[in-house]
């Protein structure tokens, strides 16, 4: 038979990896909107009174893009890994190697099936979140960058993650002592203003920090670090962990014995 | 025309391993090729190679003339692969599997109706909305060949497909691939039944501990083996039977039990007629008697176990 198309080729792949997480709806979408909610309601009402992070924007607000981003992190990162490490454990990896598919088409499917899980999480908590707290929508293309940013570097993550990982033990460690304290670290809670200079300093130098900032400057246009710089910073990071991971699948590092 | 798959020179290591050994042959167009050798002798890591699953440590392996690294997307859609695992999605039922795996081959569409012959002739049509994780290994089996199959491949590679299968299924899939060789499929099969090899293939390579002991046609290895079986059946039942033989003919002996006798003849230094005249001087009187050809497994016993005394008189 001739050559299919290419372009149907990786469109396949994408849809697999999409397909594959809304067949576990529950474990992959409404658990993770549930835990953000409850950091929203349990955060929210405990600091309401007491914190007031941006002029007139009350803490449960501040928190709420904080919150889909680190849902988005964490969620893109979850897709694009475990998927990997569950068909290189079963095997069924082989099928996708076996095809035509190329390097680059691997790392596209794989990234942008975990944006768009990222960004339904995302959409949910928010349309959940409004339904009880005001929010304003300042700059709606900065909500988007950020969201496709964030969703986009940490599926890549994920896949250099997934391919790295040979057990699913060294994929959670990753995820609780990188992805996770980072995340934490980098301002769902709070503004880096109300750190102390050291730890101010200390989060400049983390990548996610600056998807946080970004993304909630698109809610209520007021941002720590120059919403410029967090896109190129997004940017670099995004092109970084894309090269690792495209050199790794070129090299068929730990997937082509 | 280019070989069906050429391999140039083929190494590969796993650590101090030396898996594959100068591994160099060609798999002729349209043939039914065997792939043999006893367990870890390499066959499936050349396998992965052609299939671009392992990368080789030196030489280079094309299908249809395509090189499997350079010319990775040609190379793969003209090739299928049956591996040897049971590998499955248990994400899947077997049509959304099929429909997939063709995708990723950049079929849409267009191969609804060969995805239907797929499953029709390897009987999964009562098992297409199954989820994989629930069919039987049998069914798993199959499905790896159509997964395999989805995109018409001109070279199919089947890695022990009859391996824990039941009869009536190796008669299926045996007829299944005589049909796809019929239709101008060159077939690589590898398996442990040599009935099964001896059946099928029309020209056969033998790797024992990573290197090629032998590449020949079918006929050609079997006439490397010129000795026949001699079976006997004679009047006379006793434990003494070898006493009442005569000394050359013990030596061709290979075993008596009660009145049964079976000699090992070669086929052109020993005539049956004078087996049958030393016996009849004897005082043994035949009363049946049947000759055996030495088989492939013969051969392949020969060959292999020849290669590991000597490369155990190497080592040690
Ligand atoms: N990924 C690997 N890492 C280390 N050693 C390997 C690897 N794959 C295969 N080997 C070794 O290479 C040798 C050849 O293995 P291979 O699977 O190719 O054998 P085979 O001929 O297919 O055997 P079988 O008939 O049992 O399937 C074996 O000694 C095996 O242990
Ligand atoms: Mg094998």
């Amino acid at each position: 038979m001739k050559a299919g198309s290419r372009a149907y080729g990786f469109y396949a792949l994408f849809a697999k990896e999409v397909v594959r997480f809304l067949k576990v709806t529950v474990q992959t979408v409404l658990t993770p909107v549930v835990t953000a909610l409850l950091y929203l309601l349990v955060f929210g009402q405990a600091l309401e009174a007491h914190v007031e992070v941006y002029e007139g924007v009350s803490y449960s607000a501040f928190l709420i893009p904080g919150l889909m981003m680190m849902s988005i992190i964490q969620n893109s990162f979850a897709n694009s890994s475990s998927s990997l490490i569950q068909s290189k454990m079963m095997g069924n990896l082989v099928f996708v190697l076996l095809s035509p598919i190329s390097s680059l088409e691997f790392y596209a499917a794989f990234t942008l099936a975990a944006v768009v899980r990222g960004v339904l999480v995302a959409m949910a908590v928010y349309f959940v979140a409004i339904l009880f707290i005001d929010l304003p929508l300042a700059h709606p293309w900065a909500i988007v960058t950020f969201a496709i940013l964030g969703s986009a570097i940490l599926g890549a993550l994920g896949l250099v993650a997934g391919i790295w990982a040979e057990k699913f033990d060294q994929l959670s460690a990753f995820q609780n002592f990188f992805i996770l304290p980072l995340s934490f670290l980098s301002g769902v809670f709070y503004s880096i203003e109300s750190l102390p200079a050291a730890w101010q300093t200390a989060s400049l130098f983390n990548p996610f920090f600056y998807l946080i900032d970004g993304f909630r400057y698109g809610f209520f246009g007021v941002a720590d670090a120059d919403v410029g710089i967090s896109i190129m910073v997004s940017l670099g990071f995004l092109l970084l962990i894309s090269i690792v991971a495209l050199v790794m699948l070129h090299k068929g590092y730990k997937i082509r014995g | 025309m280019a070989a069906a798959v050429s391999i140039q020179g083929v190494h590969k290591h796993f650590g101090a391993l030396h898996a594959l050994n100068d591994i160099t042959f060609d798999v002729p167009q349209g043939s039914f090729f065997g792939l043999l050798g006893p367990n870890g002798a390499g066959k499936s890591t050349l396998i992965n190679i052609m299939a671009g699953l392992s990368r080789a440590d030196a030489g280079s392996i094309s299908i249809m003339g395509h090189d499997v690294v350079r010319d990775f997307r040609m190379a793969r859609h003209s090739l299928g692969v049956v591996p040897q695992e049971l590998v499955y999605d248990p994400f899947f039922t077997v049509r959304e599997i099929l429909k997939l795996q063709s995708g990723y081959f950049g079929h849409g569409a267009e191969n609804k109706a060969w995805l239907d012959e797929l499953v029709e002739t390897l009987s999964l049509s009562d098992k297409i909305d199954t989820n994989l994780h629930d069919l039987s290994g049998g069914m798993k089996r199959r499905v790896l060949i159509a997964q395999a199959l989805v995109h018409k491949p001109d070279v199919v590679v089947l890695d022990e497909p009859t391996a824990g299968v039941d009869v009536e299924l190796r008669q299926a899939l045996w007829r299944f691939t005589k049909r796809l060789h019929d239709d101008g499929s060159t077939i690589i099969l590898t398996t442990h039944y040599l009935e099964e090899a001896e059946a099928l293939c029309e020209k056969i390579a033998i790797l024992n501990r990573g290197e090629v002991v032998a590449l020949d046609s079918k006929q050609g290895l079997l006439s490397r083996c010129p000795y026949r079986t001699l079976h006997l059946t004679v009047d006379k039942k006793t434990d003494k039977l070898k006493e009442l033989l005569p000394e050359y003919l013990q030596l061709l002996l290979v075993e008596t039990h009660k009145n049964e006798i079976s000699f090992r003849l070669h086929k052109t230094e020993h005539q049956i007629g004078d087996v049958l005249e030393a016996l009849k001087n004897a005082g043994l009187i035949v009363v049946d008697l049947y000759t055996e050809e030495a088989g492939l497994e013969e051969v392949f016993l020969g060959l292999t176990e020849f290669v590991s005394k000597e490369t155990a008189e190497v080592a040690g």
